[in-house]
């Protein structure tokens, strides 16, 4: 089978090309191994300093919908960063001192939403807090198993159910100016968030929960249907395993499902992910890149890839796949003329495209459009 | 460098990173809460089952069997075999003798067959409904497939001089559902085929692909079918040089997975030369081939890819087609389990989350509003029929009607 262009991966980085390859009028194909990044994705592109028009639209396009506006918000945890741009449902504020009292509304039995993490973050910030849990019968039936109560499975029921939690909510409410809600509305209908802030009478925030992310997955399935509506031939579950390469140019790639039905293209684009998502990999010799064996930036010694301790900045997080300004892959110190780099796979060898989301999609972008120029 | 591959453990259940991935994928997971989901079910719950088979939960019964938490996994665990495996070897309980009869797929037809009017009356009536509902546990709502007068292997036989005379040929190994159930869908692949200048011939003697035994935990006839099935496909692919074509979804990868992986049966020799008919049609069509199609056909078509088609990958091959025939307006539906997952959706207790798994497909359906649906299964044909009331057809059998044959 063959494309104008074969994208490996369809993470953020994959899908992004992809969309905007598709709208150019090109044929392009996505192979990507299993889900991706998104799934984990706090709803914040914080290195994205600028609403730039065509990423809103690209997003907007698809029923995402982003919101602007410099300021702080809320990690899970009960912590401020810095951000700019984000999906609607992520709050950005001006200032961590945003409310007077909060009500932190948890559901009974759900583990993955940190109630006191976030009450001890906005207490430090002066906020009064009272946490309360809502015990819901159409939740009981998840409780039965609880290992499974997760974000998901929540929001299923909270696609049918947002109006009765409202009315709870409205119940609880005493003399609060915040409610803070886990990130479970709005799976499949992205118009609850909104319609759930504008029923409660107070600023309602939406604070993440652990994975799988809701506005994640939301988000990949929106740009996904996108994707496909333009025309575009998305591969779910197989997995490019080989490359066949002729004098600096890639030619066609084999994948697991196919074996020898090769997939061919005029161009390719490895978005393949970091180490989460195998498109580095490493053992105790070496990382490298399984595909094509590109080169890899990353330190010689094994001792300094890592950092003991836990919590501070990792060194192995920075390694990524070499490429040039323009972003062909590096192969034996050589560009390869039509493979080319975007997303996580880079990891820091180009700051000039800011940090992670926010770099899956600036540098997909910048590679779309060296693929039409040339 | 290939520390990882000596390390690798079965189905790949230490890569898991408890991501929860596979959670968010699982249609079981959203209808029934009784079913601890992939993840526990898998490898959480493999982990444990090593240390003492006690750990076994009689709760894997639930599990689709559809793949899709292995479509999803960005790790590569083989979360559904993990669980499979898990109830073939530690599941000790008999089969009921209403699974061994829902299983006994090449038995029931052969036995069916010669009385088929009969058989499809009964089974249509409100009272054998409801007998089977109370004493089998077959759910009253379901409709039971139609058996054919005369078998799919019977027709091709009397025209194998014909067939003998094309200058390329295939072995088709066309499974019970066609050979009992639906022979046209026979007839339409040795048409299309044969507009190819393709030639189709049985295999010597193919026995059921064994799936339907490997979920209702009759494994050690499964393994006796995969055995026997891999010597006919041998015969075909090693002996005689032929390509081995299929039009089965479930049963392709019954044969190119589940046999190595769940049976432990080798499959290494004949793998690479069974393909969907779709599949092979394709790759004749890319290397020049050509079909030409009628002019006054204008369709609507939905096409929907089976849970395991996608788990082989093949899905694009049937869009691609579909996509071919000129007068075909095309609609992909968002990927779904239609709910029916072989027997598991005939028995009485998994009805209702049968048919709730399935709602988001055939809301969609509803919504486009298409003239057919398009799908490689046949139990998701039953499925989708039964609950949206549109026609589903395989992509062979749509092929087959925009054919434009010049007739002799
Ligand atoms: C756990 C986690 C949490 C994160 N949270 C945030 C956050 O909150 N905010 C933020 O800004 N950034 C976050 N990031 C950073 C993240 O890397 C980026 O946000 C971005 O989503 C990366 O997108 P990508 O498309 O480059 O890669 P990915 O999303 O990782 O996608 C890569 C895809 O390629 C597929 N693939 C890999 N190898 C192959 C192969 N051989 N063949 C076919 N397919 C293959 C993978 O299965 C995967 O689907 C997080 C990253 C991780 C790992
Ligand atoms: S998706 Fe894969 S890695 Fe993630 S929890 Fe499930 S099995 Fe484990
Ligand atoms: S095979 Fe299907 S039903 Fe079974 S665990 Fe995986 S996703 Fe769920």
């Amino acid at each position: 089978m063959k494309f104008d262009t074969v994208i490996i991966g369809g993470g953020l980085a994959g899908m992004v090309a992809g969309i905007t390859l598709q709208k150019a009028g090109q044929q392009t194909a996505i192979i990507s191994t299993g889900q991706n990044a998104l799934h984990f994705f706090s709803g914040s592109f914080e290195s994205l300093k600028e609403a730039n028009p065509r990423i809103v639209e690209l997003f907007s396009e698809a029923g995402v919908r982003l919101h602007y506006k410099p300021g702080v918000w809320l990690t899970p945890l009960g912590k401020f960063r810095e951000s700019a741009l984000s999906l609607e449902d992520v709050d950005i504020f001006p200032t961590p001192q945003f409310g007077r009292k909060a009500l932190i509304v948890n559901f009974l039995g759900y583990h993955d939403f940190f109630s006191s993490f976030l009450a001890e973050g906005l207490e430090k910030q002066g906020m009064s807090c009272r946490v309360r849990f809502l015990n819901l019968p159409e939740l009981e039936i998840l409780q039965q198993s609880p290992s499974e109560m997760r974000s998901v499975q929540i929001a299923r029921t909270m696609d049918k159910l947002w109006e009765k939690v409202v009315q709870e909510v409205r119940v609880l409410l005493k003399d609060e100016d915040t409610v803070l809600l886990p990130q479970v509305f709005g799976l499949q209908d992205p118009s609850v968030p909104g319609r759930v802030r504008s029923s409660i009478p107070a600023r309602v925030v939406f604070a993440g929960t652990l994975p799988p992310s809701v506005p994640g997955i939301r988000t990949i399935i929106l740009l996904k249907q996108r994707y496909q509506l333009l025309g575009g031939t998305y591969m779910m579950g197989d997995e490019v395993v080989r490359a066949h390469t002729h004098e600096g140019v890639v030619h066609s790639v084999a994948t697991k499902n196919l074996d020898n039905h090769y997939i061919e293209a005029n161009n390719f684009i490895l978005c393949t992910g970091g180490f989460f998502s195998k498109g580095l990999v490493s053992n105790p010799f070496q990382v490298y890149e399984p595909i094509f064996g590109l080169d890899v930036s990353y330190q010689e010694d094994r001792n300094l890839w890592y950092n003991p301790s836990f919590q501070e900045d990792q060194p192995y997080m920075h390694f990524g796949v070499k490429a040039d300004e323009n972003l062909h892959a590096i192969q034996d110190g050589k560009a390869l003329e039509n493979l080319y780099v975007a997303g996580s796979v880079l990891g820091d060898t180009h700051p000039e495209f800011g940090t992670a989301a926010g770099a899956a999609i600036r540098t997909a972008l910048h590679v779309a459009d060296e693929i039409l120029q040339n | 460098m290939k520390l990882q591959e000596y390390t690798r453990s079965h189905h790949n259940f230490e890569e898991c990173m408890k991501c929860t991935v596979c959670t968010a994928f699982c249609p079981v997971l959203q209808a029934n809460p009784l079913y601890p989901g992939p993840k526990q079910a898998g490898p959480d719950g493999e982990r444990l089952r090593l240390k003492d088979p006690y750990f076994f939960n009689q709760a894997l019964k639930y599990c689709l069997n559809c793949k899709r938490c292995e479509v999803a996994c960005p790790s590569g665990v083989n979360v559904a075999d993990l669980i499979q495996s898990a109830r073939i070897k530690y599941d000790q309980t008999p089969p009921k003798f209403r699974d061994t009869l829902l299983a006994s797929t090449d038995m029931m037809g052969t036995l069916a067959r010669p009385v088929a009017p009969l058989v499809n009356f009964a089974t249509g009536l409100g009272v054998t409904k409801t007998v089977m509902d109370v004493t089998l546990k077959i759910d009253r709502h379901r409709t039971f497939p139609k058996y054919a007068g005369r078998s799919f292997e019977s027709w091709l036989k009397r025209r194998r001089k014909e067939q003998a005379a094309f200058p390329e040929q295939v072995a088709y190994y066309h499974g019970c559902y066609v050979n009992y159930n639906n022979p046209q869908l026979g007839k339409d692949l040795v048409k299309v085929l044969n507009a190819l200048g393709v030639g189709v011939q049985l295999l010597e003697k193919e026995k059921c692909c064994g799936i339907a035994l490997i979920t209702n935990g009759m494994s050690a006839k499964a393994r006796k079918n995969a055995e026997h099935n891999i010597g006919q496909l041998r015969q075909a692919i090693v002996d005689k040089g032929l390509k081995v074509v299929t039009s089965s979804s479930t049963c392709t990868l019954t044969i190119r997975e589940e046999y190595p992986n769940l049976l432990g049966v080798d499959n290494a020799e004949v793998r690479d030369s069974m393909l969907m008919a779709t599949r092979f049609i394709y790759e004749k069509l890319e290397k020049g081939a050509q079909l030409k199609f009628r002019a006054d056909y204008h369709k609507k078509i939905a096409y929907h890819t089976p849970c395991h088609l996608e788990k082989l990958g093949w899905g694009i091959f049937s869009e691609k087609l579909l996509q071919m025939i000129p007068g075909v307006e095309f609609i992909l539906l968002d990927s779904n389990c239609c709910g029916i997952a072989g027997t598991y959706g005939f028995k009485k207790e998994n009805y209702k989350v049968s048919q709730a798994i399935g709602e988001p497909l055939f809301a969609q359906i509803r919504s486009v509003n298409p003239d057919i649906v398009a799908c490689d299964c046949e139990t998701c044909k039953w499925q989708i029929e039964m609950s949206t009331g549109y026609t589903v057809m395989n992509p062979i059998s749509i092929l087959a009607e925009a054919l434009e044959l010049n007739e002799k």
